[in-house]
């Protein structure tokens, strides 16, 4: 398998400015002739579609809600990083390069985590030009915020709500370009296949999810921006139907998985209340700014939290990180908080939950101040908790928020399969171990708006591509495996639903393969998925028919996948025998209970080949190359 | 893990539209749902009912939802009559079952509107918003053509007011609740979120003209400022956004030319 990550010669900050002067450009004239499939909406789906489609290409888009507009990166809440330096509080491309790769724990690449902090800077003005309404000052220049892991104020924001103006601005030129007919747009469609003709990907199967009809679409080159695969773990903060079935087919076409261990477990959401919840609500990280995270000292202390003393209070993250505090990266936080619950000083409901308390700040701000910067955060965690957090803390716990890993991809956003781009989450590229806050809806719009539109040229006008139809016989191999598999899912006489399946899933990955792993769990869990699969095709019951809209069967086929990948993440989990970023061997830590890393071992990607049905997938590696930084252990204390 | 009320449960009887298919007659169909936590979420609710049902053979009941933190638009139903249920400026996957009570009978029905007709049970076709979008509702600005993001600054107080129109949801809620089906509500957020912006004023009219007119070829009714718009909204987007529309689109008609023109100096 070819991990060459073509990674530009030259100096760093030069690389990206080299590379585009030496990528085949397709004429505009040709463009036209180029047909491009874009599955997924969100800000790197819809941003691709639309620049693409501006620059001429002919472009088909998918995605399975009702609207290009809902994808979950409406959902991000806190804001986007930019090194702007607009505060003149020393940052720059340099300085979000740097926390980026140390954020991530030293698993990333250096020349893709260069670009980013570079494109940074285009996308805020992008996203203005489209009447992004980011918060303002009163001299009416741009606000900014800080996020975890950094120590400037790089963070734009639109109130609680910056992933839904920045979609809907991503959204907005999707639906000119749709008018204008540069995009075929195909809502309630989901992909189910990807078909690879002469090892190039050309196309993919889709099943539109109102009428049940199986469809191919041609192209010349397919982008994959189709999000994170939490989901997995049945709770997080993920929407209902994220999922990770269109990165999975394509993994079983011969895209490489990279990395798929590394999730982020997010330090402050709403703790569960009970065995019916169906997901997570995450409180944005931006609340640490001003909330003051703590426990009881004393374990098994059940005072309201008012009633707790300040000198019976353990404000561990000031404690033990003082210099970055309560404003440690998401990883650490979380880790810190499992911690702490497992020594029994958890609070609320079965002792899993810790305050986030906004007391200090009011006092300091004024409850006005910190309803103009959280309000609609407090509305919703007492709409779901029925508590009011500008009267008593809010009870957080971790949950799971963003997949880290995914698909295998070179500096120029390809898979190892020729014609096959991957962007945003659904790609393993920028974030290493561990991803900052704020840099999800960088990275996406990083990938759609300004990288997609320049490579997929040179792919275009260096790869000789003849011309296929739907009739090939690859397409009709994949439309029938498509059908034969929704069959399969139909013809269960089972007794058990999707649901009842996926939540097992979910409690086998967060206990083995969540917080903490050790070696003999993830052995265990790997077991106990193999065991589940296997009882699934055979007990899984899909009510109601595959010609009408049936949402269990979209649910069915998406938790058979999460069943392979389940067992994926552990055996990734298991052989990366160090502590990095999200991923913490409980075998591999320092004395003081912080994540070891193994530069000699494991500093390199983790890239897994599909090999067949039934056999495990190859491990490979592409190694780490560190020119600029120095490898150092993380420390924010 | 323990739920965090009280652990009491309640029994709810939900009265829900069940409709095989856009052509297919519907009707109400009565269930039972036992054992009801206060602290689930309407949609948890209808998930615990839809579970019974497949054990049961029976077909889930279809509705729409996916982010379930009130912000993707995704959900929405009317609830004893009422879009999105009683709690005022809640979505449906945000109200919880606190807000019911024990032996509560529960009426739950899709979207009423002709231009939303409905693909299956509480599952309805919001696709117009998406063509009143495509017909002008965005700033023309192709990638890579962009200014410092800080080249024009914004008032605080305007920026602020395109945050309030922005943050519509596009759920659908505003014409559910409208006695005439208008979309006016969510047709002016648009308008009025890019028209009071710098960057929104050179198509400020033909915007307002062409989605506008976009609305009525979609089979949306006027608006005669009842007001059941805003009383619906999830977002609480205010009608005074509506009056800004009607003004900008009076202006647009009269002088199509001057106002092309003349972009900002209204």
């Amino acid at each position: 398998m070819d991990l060459n990550a073509r990674i530009p010669s030259g100096p760093l900050d030069q690389k990206w400015d080299r590379h585009r002067f030496e990528l085949k450009l397709v004429n505009p004239a040709n463009k036209r002739k180029h047909r491009v499939i874009v599955v997924g909406t969100g800000l790197a789906g819809a941003s691709a579609a639309a620049s693409l489609a501006e620059l001429g290409y002919r472009v088909s888009c998918f995605c399975f809600q009702d609207s290009p507009r809902r994808a979950h990166s409406i959902a991000a809440q806190g804001g986007i990083n930019a090194a702007k330096n607009y505060q003149n509080d020393g940052d720059s491309v340099w300085r979000l390069f740097y926390d980026t790769i140390k954020g991530g724990d030293f698993r990333a690449r250096e020349a893709n985590v260069y670009r980013l902090a570079q494109l940074s800077v285009r996308i805020i003005d992008q996203c203005v030009a489209q009447g992004v309404p980011f918060a303002r000052e009163y001299g009416g220049l741009l606000a900014n915020r800080s996020f975890g892991g950094a120590q400037v104020s790089r963070t734009f924001y639109a109130r609680g709500q910056t992933g839904q103006q920045l979609l809907l601005g991503a959204y907005q030129a999707l639906e000119k370009e749709i008018r204008r007919g540069g995009v075929t747009m195909h809502p309630r469609t989901e992909m189910l296949d990807l078909v690879v003709v002469d090892g190039r990907a050309r196309g993919i199967v889709a099943r539109d999810l109102v009428t049940g009809a199986i469809t191919s679409h041609v192209a010349d080159a397919v982008v994959l921006a189709t999000g994170g695969y939490g989901n997995v773990f049945y709770l997080s903060t993920n929407a209902k139907g994220s999922n990770v079935t269109a990165t999975w087919r394509a993994h079983r076409r011969g895209a490489a998985f990279a990395n798929p261990c590394f999730t982020q477990i997010h330090p402050t959401c709403i703790p569960q209340s009970g065995d019916y919840q169906s997901k997570l609500t995450l409180m944005s990280e931006s609340l640490r700014n001003d909330g003051r995270v703590w426990v009881p000292k004393r374990p098994g202390d059940t005072r309201r939290p008012e009633e707790i003393p300040e000198d019976e209070r353990d404000y561990y993250l000031e404690r033990k990180y003082p210099s970055f505090g309560n404003l440690a990266p998401r990883d650490i936080a979380s880790r810190a908080a499992k911690e702490v619950c497992d020594e029994g000083r958890g609070v609320g409901p079965g002792g899993l939950g810790v305050y986030l308390d906004f007391a200090a700040a009011i006092g300091r701000l004024g409850e006005k101040t910190i309803a103009e910067r959280y309000g609609n955060l407090f509305e919703m965690y007492q709409r779901i908790t029925d508590e009011n957090p500008y009267r008593t803390p809010m009870r957080i716990y971790p949950a799971v928020h963003y997949t880290m890993g995914g698909l295998w991809v070179d500096y120029n956003l390809m898979s190892t399969i020729p014609g096959l781009h991957v962007l945003g989450e659904a790609n393993f590229s920028d974030h290493g171990a561990n991803r900052l806050g704020a840099s999800a809806l960088m990275q996406g719009l990083a990938d759609g708006y300004f990288i997609i539109p320049v490579t997929i040229g040179d792919y275009l006008a260096t790869q000789p591509l003849a011309p296929v139809g739907t009739d090939h016989p690859e397409f009709r191999r994949a439309e029938d495996e498509v059908r034969a598999r929704i069959g399969s899912l139909m013809a269960g006489k089972g007794r058990r639903t999707a649901d009842s399946f996926h939540r097992e899933l979910g409690r086998i990955m967060w206990e083995e393969c969540g917080m903490a792993r050790r070696a003999e769990g993830l052995r265990e869990a790997i077991g106990r998925i193999a065991a589940l699969r296997e009882e699934f095709w055979r007990d899984i019951n899909v009510p109601g028919s595959a010609d009408t809209l049936n949402q269990a069967l979209e649910k069915a086929g998406r938790v058979a996948d999460f069943l392979e990948l389940g067992e994926l993440m552990c055996r990734d989990a298991l052989q990366r025998e160090e502590s990095c970023g999200g991923h913490f061997r409980v075998e591999h830590q320092t004395p003081d209970g912080e994540a070891r890393r193994d530069d000699a071992r494991f500093c390199h990607v983790s890239a897994w080949e599909w090999v067949g049905e039934g056999q495990p997938q190859r491990l490979h590696q592409e190694p780490l190359v560190f020119e600029n930084v120095q490898l150092a252990t993380r420390s924010y204390k | 893990m323990a739920g965090s009320g009280s652990g009491k449960t309640m029994r709810i009887t939900l009265r829900v539209w069940r409709q095989a298919g856009p052509s297919a007659p519907g009707r109400l169909e009565t269930y039972d749902v036992p054992e009801v936590s206060p602290d689930m979420s309407f949609l948890e609710m209808l998930d615990v009912l839809n579970e019974r049902l497949a054990a049961a053979g029976q077909e889930p009941v279809a509705f729409d939802h996916d982010c379930r933190e009130g912000i993707c638009g995704s959900c929405g139903v009317m609830i004893n009559g009422v879009a999105h249920g009683p709690r005022k400026a809640t979505t449906t996957c945000q109200l919880h079952m606190r807000s019911f009570g024990d032996g509560d009978v529960i009426t739950v029905e899709p979207w009423r509107a002709t231009p939303f007709p409905v693909i299956r049970d509480l599952v309805v076709d919001r696709s117009a918003f998406d063509r009143i979008i495509a017909a002008g509702g965005y700033v023309s600005v192709a990638t890579g053509n962009a200014p410092d993001a800080n080249a024009i600054p914004i008032p605080k107080s305007d920026a602020d007011r395109a945050m309030d129109a922005a943050q519509c949801i596009g759920c659908g809620a505003c014409v559910a609740a409208c006695p005439n089906a208008s979309a006016s509500l969510f047709t002016a957020a648009k308008v009025a979120h890019l028209g009071v912006l710098p960057q929104g004023q050179p198509e400020r009219y033909r915007r307002v003209l062409h989605m506008a007119d976009q609305m009525d070829i979609e089979g949306f009714g006027a608006c005669t400022l009842f007001g059941e718009c805003q009383e619906a909204c999830p977002k609480s987007i205010s009608i005074d956004h509506i009056t800004r529309m009607n003004r900008d689109y009076f202006w647009a008609s009269v002088q199509p030319p001057v106002a092309e023109a003349s972009a900002g100096a209204i």
